[in-house]
């Protein structure tokens, strides 16, 4: 059998790359992939815990089915403000989109 | 080592190897196929997990609807796609060192913990998953506030974008 530590080292792995990715680029979608990224490793957790502890109590799946959830709402409003945005000002690069800044 | 190690340690150098290529190709349409590799991978894991369910709402979900919508996000705003000037920021560097912390961080936490290295027992044999999950969904004593909570957020979110992305002309 698989020991638990490979799935959470895996995961932490995965939230760290998606880490780098949301604080390192400059396009607004390539930074809503990195949150991908992310949501998936924590999915990865709760599933792996569900596997391991008490599998009658189904509380893992579903907060990786709310996560699912959460995670469709977060892309479809993320990317409508990015295109939004992109209409408006003709530009997706997340530090040029700084009209709020003083 | 056993097949189930050997399908775990393939399919999570692949997870890791494409998450990498997510964060870094320069061509987006590219970073968002290599999104595709990863959740495949992700839905591989939820198998070997016994999460069936969950790995078929993977492939559906995140695969069919949300990579396309990214897909479809790229090509609207097609100007930034060949993308002139770097990619990555300034203080990419910074932000690699604040991913390598988060991850020593993690794994300090995680390997003080007692729990760490346990194996999980044998999937007993006529445990029907996803009707012990259906149940779990709809009934009262279980999870059905959170689900529709979640359901009506999902529903205000899709409202909500689609009349921020609205074209007023």
């Amino acid at each position: 059998m698989i020991p638990l530590s490979w799935y959470l080292i895996l995961s932490a792995a995965l939230f760290s790359i998606g880490l780098f990715g949301v604080l390192s680029r400059r396009n607004a979608v390539a930074i809503l992939l990195g949150v991908e990224l992310m949501l998936n490793a924590v999915n990865i957790n709760l599933v792996s815990f569900w596997r391991y502890g008490d599998i009658s109590t189904m509380a893992g799946q579903v907060f990786a089915i709310i996560v699912f959830a959460v995670a469709a709402a977060e892309v479809a409003v993320g990317l409508a403000l990015v295109i939004s945005v992109y209409r408006r000002r003709d530009t997706v690069i997340a530090d040029e989109i700084d009209i709020m800044k003083w | 080592m056993t097949a189930m190690q050997i399908i775990f340690l393939v399919v999570g150098f692949i997870i890791l190897g494409s998450a990498l290529m997510v964060v870094t190709t320069r061509n987006l349409i590219h970073a968002a196929l290599w999104l595709i590799v990863t959740l495949f991978g992700v839905a591989v894991l939820y198998a070997l997990l016994n999460a069936g369910f969950l790995a078929v709402v993977q492939v559906v979900v995140y695969i069919g609807a949300i990579a396309i919508l990214f897909i479809f996000a790229v090509m609207l705003t097609r100007k930034e796609m060949r993308d002139r000037g770097p990619q990555l920021n300034r203080g990419w560097w910074l932000s690699g060192i604040i991913a390598a912390l988060t991850f020593g961080g993690l794994f300090w936490m995680l390997q003080a913990w007692n729990g760490f290295s346990k194996t999980a027992a044998d999937f007993p044999s006529g445990f029907d998953a996803v009707g012990q999950l259906g149940n779990a969904l709809v009934s009262p004593q279980a999870f059905v506030l959170p689900f529709e909570v979640a359901s009506v957020l999902l529903l205000a979110a899709l409202v909500g974008s689609v009349y921020v992305a609205f074209n007023r002309k």
